[in-house]
């Protein structure tokens, strides 16, 4: 039997590179694009006056949160019905991701909520509280993945989670509506389209766009690392054997 | 300039969400780039090994 097979999925491999220095470059014009543009050429909001400059990293990181969330869970429930290991690898891979934008989200939050809000947490505001699950989640995801030494039986455990944990995702969205606590409704993703004005929509697109660049090319980066990983461990096995 | 970095009083809450934006991505940058570099220089090295004995992974 060849081990390689199953650690082995080349086209993957050779896609990846390929993908790679584009995500990269596109990453590299749109955050720097969307820096410049969201930092010297946006005017202070009316309300919210300079701390409205917090938002152009807050919003990305607190969507990819959400997003990578969705890749994970949708990677691990094709893992878990098809037994396809690239899936698992998928992922795991993208975890760390999520799990950064998370926290960077929970962070920038608190440093916007402070002064508009007068708090930096508020147990009582449920789309905080959600979002904090969704950091737990994340690391208990992680930490699941790092005790089990079996991938196969670890992918089935992770994924489960993951799957469980997707309840999350709903709640953190409509949060802001079901309860009415400190955190504003939504401004982009609602019915009746954005509110938010469009000399700030603009940039903020562009770093949203930047992130999710920044996203793929880091997950195919970590996806290919974790493939060469587990060919090494076949290498080493059958070396011992 | 020192306008600009006054951010109409709010430095203190802009600059520190900017700066941690900055630092967590660039160490998720950093660590990922390393963890692959180190991965494809341990296979290479296990390659050469299994080629220097004859082995062959079949």
């Amino acid at each position: 039997m060849r081990i390689t097979v199953l650690a082995n999925p080349k086209r993957f491999l050779d896609l990846s590179r390929v993908l790679v220095p584009w995500f990269l470059g596109a990453t590299v014009v749109l955050l720097g694009g969307g820096l410049y543009w969201a930092l010297f050429n946006t005017s202070p909001d009316y309300q919210q006056g300079e701390s409205v400059k917090i938002m152009f990293v807050h919003v990305p990181a607190a969507w990819m949160g959400i997003f990578v969330y969705a890749v994970m869970a949708g990677a691990s429930l094709t893992g878990l019905v098809f037994r396809h290991p690239l899936a698992d690898v998928a992922a795991k891979s993208a975890a760390p991701l999520g799990a950064a934008f998370t926290a960077l989200a929970l962070l920038t939050g608190s440093l916007w909520g402070r002064p508009m809000w007068g708090t930096y947490w508020q147990w009582g505001d449920a789309r905080l509280v959600s979002e904090l699950i969704l950091l737990f989640i994340y690391l208990g995801y992680i930490a699941l993945w790092n005790a089990i030494d079996d991938p196969v039986r670890a992918a089935k455990a992770a994924g489960i989670l993951s799957l469980v944990g997707a309840a999350d995702i709903p709640i953190i969205h409509f949060s802001v509506d079901w309860w009415n606590t400190l955190h504003q409704p939504a401004s982009i993703i609602r019915p009746g389209g954005p509110t938010i004005d469009a000399s700030f929509l603009w940039p903020l697109l562009m770093m949203i766009l930047g992130y999710q660049m920044l996203f793929f090319w880091l997950w195919l980066v970590r996806m290919q690392t974790e493939i060469l990983d587990r060919r090494g461990r076949a290498l080493m096995m059958a070396k011992g054997a | 300039m020192a306008n600009f970095f006054a951010m109409g009083g709010y430095a203190a809450f802009v600059w520190p969400a900017y700066v941690a934006s900055v630092l967590v991505l660039g160490t998720a940058i950093v660590l990922s780039l390393r963890a692959y570099g180190k991965a494809r220089r341990t296979l290479r090295q296990l390659e050469q090994e299994m080629g220097e004995t004859g082995e062959k992974d079949s």
